[in-house]
């Protein structure tokens, strides 16, 4: 069963989170932001063009117009490649682990897996980016030398950004199957 | 608790049987290798249990019982496989049943000690066998050594499925009392070129083994150990690269097996790295003596040296008179500026008397890029070094007199105030000092201060000039070392076969159905390029700027000689 509800992001942007749930112990949780706009995409290139022709008009270079598609295009596929992040998504399997995955705008998907005897819990902290104060959700890790200790924070979702209301539905979820784990006999 | 089932993919069409693999019971999952087909023994299947499990140390054992019926369910054939549970006893015993095409399979386990009674959920993992078998997982690279052990349950299964080797020997064409099927019961494949080029490496690493040692003979022997060319050869970068790779051809053509994957894998990059470093060089060399490019090189080199010594001297006359308006000390100016000019004067005749056998060095010299590209430009650098030597020597005569004149007034301005420096104590005490000595030493601290800007100013300008070509040098070394630290091997088998090197796993849900048990598709999780580059990178002599930018300035500052770009003597990873 998948459900799908609209928040916001930290920057005001519309998001949507989309939940389905597999089975009793597995959940997926997937926050998707918007999309590229068409309107932001022929304003760059068109100031890139009227900028290149610009020069052009000075120096009588044809070299520099097609160095202009040139950068353009490279530019273009780089973005779509590297930065663009259109979802970000959380599998959360209870006794194997938790999957978190980041899908780009040309389809690349980039993946990690945390085991489940590494995760020691998943919180929501605070941080103070410049004049805000933000809210974000984490997976504190175990160590290995301290049991109360957590070794590494691996922070989610950081390129949506969701406000604190996605994130209390997004950490409701994953407590339920987390607590799954402390409830289940442990063997040995 | 909850139940993972690791279940090959390429067993999904198999007949029915029982499932043998390996049950890890603290992490409550079963890793299933093959399934065994009727009709057999149970005591021949024990058996071969057994073998297998001497020989491959993994704890392989029988798990339960897979039933794949093409029409639908037979009664008597789930009774059957429940009595089996009986004879292979073991823990609980799994059944998978699959009815007809359906992708949705039932799962249910038998336990026979089971205290409380409740239903346990089941999770269907498929897993590609040859890729997990293949595959080589990389751990987090900041792990400590105990984490290693207990964290990685992944690694577990990985390890049981590459240990297990021996079992996917047997395929179907075998005549054996046990008939199996895992990912090569179809037939093992191998590949002829591999064996005939494993039968040839042997002779050819024993012959090249007795050339290296011939060689590194030679290199050891005492002739080349006397004072002039050792220095020679400490000094010329070229010698250190050629014995580096000398090193490396060692390191192939050694007859010790690799004892494990990260040997097996720097051998291979050494390897294919030499190999590209010497098709770049031939093909640089065959570049260079078409058309007798190295003549044009050789012969457009003298010019190129004159035209460098005659701005040389353009630059000492302009510094000689009024160089950007400042007003230099006559006397001292002309005495440095002849100083120079002469040792110019020097240098140009002594190239202009080696000038007839400039070609025939420069052919023969280059005919050495063979031997690799890295080689090539090593000797870029040390003719860059041996031309621009005059440069060098004006910057430590330079250096020296800066120097001087700079502890001189540190010095005789402590005297000024009535201090000393007390060697003993290594502080700045004050002292009383003689009338004569005081006047003394206020009349040379005040020549020393006046002569300064002079001093200063030709300090400053063969400085600069030094620190051109030591940056011309360095980019050249930087990119030498590129080549060499390059792991090719491992970044091509990145590209080619990813599975081979993981950085984890990655799971995607398959459609469910309700009631049916969860199933998931393991799959494998490549490492990055950047990963890859840092696990892999070989090891070099490496060139690194070993003074912080502080101690630099200050070393300029002082008039102290900087060697920024100091090769170490032993290697580093």
């Amino acid at each position: 069963m998948a459900e799908e509800r609209r928040f916001r992001s930290a920057s005001g942007a519309p998001i949507a989170l989309r939940r389905r749930q597999h089975s009793a112990s597995c959940r997926e949780l997937a926050v998707r932001g918007p999309r590229l706009q068409l309107r932001s995409l022929s304003a760059a290139t068109s100031a890139v063009w009227l900028a290149a022709y610009g020069l052009f008009a000075l120096c009588e270079n044809s070299m520099v117009l097609s160095a202009a598609i040139f950068i353009t295009l490279i530019g273009l596929i780089i973005y779509l490649h590297f930065v663009k992040i259109d979802q970000e998504s959380l599998l959360v399997i209870g006794s194997l682990g938790i999957q978190v995955t980041s899908s780009y705008a040309s389809g690349k998907e980039s993946t990690t897996f945390i085991e489940m005897g590494q995760v020691k819990d998943v919180v929501i902290n605070e941080a103070i980016h410049m004049q805000k104060v933000i809210y974000y959700l984490c997976i504190l890790l175990r160590d290995s030398e301290d049991p109360q200790g957590v070794s590494e924070v691996v922070p989610l979702f950081q390129s949506s950004k969701p406000r604190l209301d996605c994130l209390i539905e997004v950490y409701k979820s994953c407590q339920e199957i987390l607590e799954q784990r402390k409830t289940a006999p442990q063997s040995s | 608790m909850v139940l993972k089932v690791f279940f090959p993919s390429c067993c999904s069409s198999a007949d029915s049987g029982i499932l043998i693999g390996r049950w890890l019971s603290e992490q409550n999952s079963a890793v299933i290798l093959a399934v065994v087909h009727f009709p057999f023994i149970p005591v021949q299947v024990k058996q071969y249990l057994g073998e297998v499990q001497r020989v491959t140390k993994v704890n392989v054992s029988v798990l339960g019982s897979w039933s794949n019926s093409k029409q639908e369910k037979e009664e008597s054939l789930s009774e059957f496989l429940e009595d089996l549970g009986t004879i292979f006893c073991h823990e609980p015993w799994i059944q998978i049943s699959k009815e007809g095409d359906s992708k949705f399979w039932s799962c249910s386990t038998l336990r026979k000690h089971s205290k409380n009674p409740q239903e346990e959920e089941i999770i269907l993992v498929y897993y590609d066998q040859r890729k997990v078998m293949l595959s080589h997982l990389h751990p987090p690279l900041d792990t400590a050594g105990q984490r290693a052990e207990d964290a990685s349950k992944l690694s577990a299964i990985f390890d049981t499925v590459a240990r297990s080797q021996v079992l996917f020997m047997t395929d179907r064409y075998d005549e054996g009392p046990i008939k199996l099927t895992h990912w090569q019961s179809d037939g093992v494949e191998a590949s002829i070129i591999v064996e005939l080029m494993k039968q040839a490496s042997v002779p050819a690493c024993m012959l090249l083994t007795f050339l290296l040692s011939l060689l590194s003979g030679v290199c050891r022997s005492r002739v080349l150990k006397f004072w002039p060319l050792s220095f020679l050869w400490s000094k010329l970068s070229t010698c250190e690269q050629l014995g580096h790779r000398l090193q490396h051809l060692q390191v192939i053509s050694s007859n010790k097996k690799a004892q494990n994957q990260n040997q097996l894998m720097r051998k291979a990059d050494i390897f294919v790295s030499l190999l590209i470093d010497v098709a770049l060089g031939i093909l640089l060399m065959s570049w260079l003596y078409r058309k007798n490019r190295i003549g044009h090189l050789a012969d457009t080199l003298i010019p190129v040296a004159d035209h460098v010594a005659e701005e040389l001297q353009d630059l000492l006359q302009w510094l000689m008179g009024a160089p950007a308006g400042l007003k230099m000390n006559r006397a001292l100016d002309q005495v440095l500026g002849r100083f120079f000019l002469y040792h110019i004067h020097l240098w140009i005749s002594y190239i202009h008397l080696l000038s007839p056998f400039i070609e025939m060095i420069l052919w023969y010299v280059g005919l050495s890029a063979c031997l690799g590209l890295t080689v090539a430009l090593c000797i870029l650098s040390d003719i860059i070094a041996l031309l621009t030597f005059h440069i060098y020597c004006f910057y430590v005569y330079g250096a020296r007199l800066y120097c001087l004149k700079i502890y001189g007034l540190s010095s005789l301005w402590r005297l000024f105030r009535g201090k000393k420096w007390n060697v003993l104590r290594q502080r700045v005490d004050s002292c009383s000092y003689d009338l004569d000595q005081l006047f003394i030493g206020t009349l040379l601290f005040t020549i020393l201060l006046f002569l300064l800007p002079t001093t200063a100013l030709y300090y400053l300008v063969f400085t600069l000039l030094r620190l051109l070509v030591v940056i011309v040098q360095g980019l050249i070394h930087l990119l030498v070392d590129l080549i060499d630290s390059l792991p090719l091997y491992s970044l091509i088998l990145r590209l080619c076969r990813s599975y081979r090197l993981a950085a984890g796993v990655k799971f995607r849900v398959l459609e469910q159905q309700d009631g049916k048990p969860l199933r998931l598709l393991m799959q494998i999780n490549p490492l990055s390029y950047g990963g890859v580059v840092q696990t892999y990178r070989l090891p070099t002599y490496s060139c690194y700027p070993k003074d912080s930018w502080a101690s630099l300035c200050k070393k300029l500052f002082l008039g102290e000689l900087i060697y920024p770009w100091k090769h170490k003597g032993e290697k580093q990873n």
